[in-house]
């Protein structure tokens, strides 16, 4: 009994209009039964100075993240954390967050991995939410705790390790970092600290194509004809490919994926979420620097 | 003086669970000190913290040996406010020779890596750099 889609004309031209509402959207829809608003932000107290009336608060790290294994956490406990914040399976859960849905997307591609049938995208995120002078309240919601069945997550559709990374050559990467990250100058300024990753550059063969590039002034995605221009003719994507998209540590990427996946309905898009902070520290693996994608290594 | 030595601090953060600690890191968040207008209007004085995820700039004074501390984010960056209005009340108004012995492992110690995770800790640890490498710049 999912609610019934946003029909918004910008978003009819999408491959898969249903994944996004926009402002106008949630705000009518706000309080329905069924329906759940997710806050995701980078920030882990954003939240608290004021969200969206009866949003709940999932933190990429603290919630979804394990505590002690990098990866994320365990069926159980992605089951009870969903009971927990008043979301069953069949829940119409919408996502919002900071920096243009950074952690909001990465927060949906989660829901994903664990199979969440309807979550959807604030298009624009909070950031467009609070521009249109839309009320925020600090008030606690009400939770009438749910029942999520603990459900088996699958790693092998939208998600790529390392080992996928070094059997993909021939196929597109996308690095969705600032050109400085790709570049590999952001890991070597003198009397500074270190970065996470130990070397600095880009996956061999990856088009750089930050992700800011995907959204509009208010944050929202541009337009499809607009995002074919960039993935399309600019970062030269096919119909048909077997794209892997990565960034520092998945969250912006998770952000491209989206776009990749729902927006131009590519059906073969999965996200790096071991991303630089693991790439630039392995040993032994291919790294170029400097502005251009570079050749793929020989496998013998 | 500072308003609070580092060990009082720890304290308060080490006696209460880990919800209240996001809410007084919220705290002191919201009393993060203003910006002087000298460095309102003149950004280029102020110095980049890169470690941080959210922008924060920030600037070490030292007059006859005291340290004093600036610092600017913007509000939706409520953490990384926090960071730096616990540090400010720890560390302005400390001698130089007290800022450079002041313990880099102090954002460990307040108990807030569990509450918002190690990575974004990180950012705490390099604003610290900086004030010492500054201050001892500076002296």
């Amino acid at each position: 009994m999912s609610i019934e889609f946003d029909p918004s004309a910008k978003f009819s031209e999408y491959a898969h209009p249903e994944v996004l509402v926009s402002t106008d959207w949630l705000s009518q829809n706000l309080g329905r039964e069924g329906l759940v608003v997710v806050e995701s932000d980078e920030d882990v107290l954003l939240y608290e100075t004021g969200h969206i009336p009866g949003a709940v608060k999932i933190d990429w790290h603290t919630d979804l993240n394990d505590p002690v294994l990098r990866d994320y956490v365990s069926d159980e406990a992605f089951a009870a954390l969903l009971s927990s914040k008043g979301i069953n399976r069949d829940t119409t859960v919408v996502i919002y967050g900071d920096k243009s849905n950074w952690w909001a997307s990465y927060a949906l591609w989660v829901f994903k991995l664990y199979g969440h049938p309807d979550v959807r995208l604030l298009d624009g995120g909070r950031d467009k939410w609070i521009a249109e002078g839309r009320e925020l309240t600090k008030d606690e919601p009400l939770i009438v705790t749910g029942d999520y069945p603990v459900t088996k997550r699958d790693d092998s559709t939208l998600r790529a390790f390392r080992d996928d990374i070094l059997k993909h050559w021939g196929n597109p990467l996308i690095d969705v970092r600032s050109p400085e990250e790709y570049s590999g100058e952001r890991t070597h300024m003198p009397a500074y600290p270190e970065e996470g990753a130990l070397r600095g550059g880009h996956i061999p063969t990856a088009a750089s194509v930050p992700w800011a590039k995907a959204v509009g002034t208010d944050g929202a995605y541009k337009s499809r004809a607009e995002l074919e221009e960039i993935y399309l003719t600019g970062a030269g994507l096919k119909d048909g490919d077997n794209v892997i998209a990565y960034c520092r540590i998945g969250e912006r990427s998770s952000h491209t994926w989206f776009a990749l996946n729902y927006l131009l309905g590519f059906k073969n898009v999965r996200n790096y979420d071991g991303s630089w902070t693991e790439w630039g520290s392995l040993v032994g693996v291919p790294i170029v620097k400097g502005a251009e994608p570079g050749l793929a290594p020989k496998v013998s | 003086m500072p308003t609070e030595t580092a060990e009082d601090l720890i304290e308060d953060f080490q006696a209460i669970g880990v919800k209240d600690r996001l809410n007084l890191l919220l705290e002191f968040s919201e009393n993060l000190p203003q910006l002087p207008a000298r460095y309102a209007d003149h950004p280029d004085l102020l110095e980049r913290v890169e470690e941080c995820q959210s922008p924060i700039y920030l600037f070490v004074e030292v007059t006859n040996g005291v340290v004093h501390l600036f610092f600017t984010a913007p509000a939706e960056a409520p953490t990384t406010r926090g960071f730096a209005s616990i540090l400010h009340s720890v560390i302005d108004g400390l001698s130089v020779a007290d800022v450079l012995r002041f313990d880099d492992d102090f954002p460990s110690k307040i108990g807030l890596t569990e509450a918002v995770s190690p990575l974004r800790i990180r950012g705490m640890r390099g604003m610290l750099a900086r004030i010492k490498r500054q201050v001892s710049e500076k002296r």
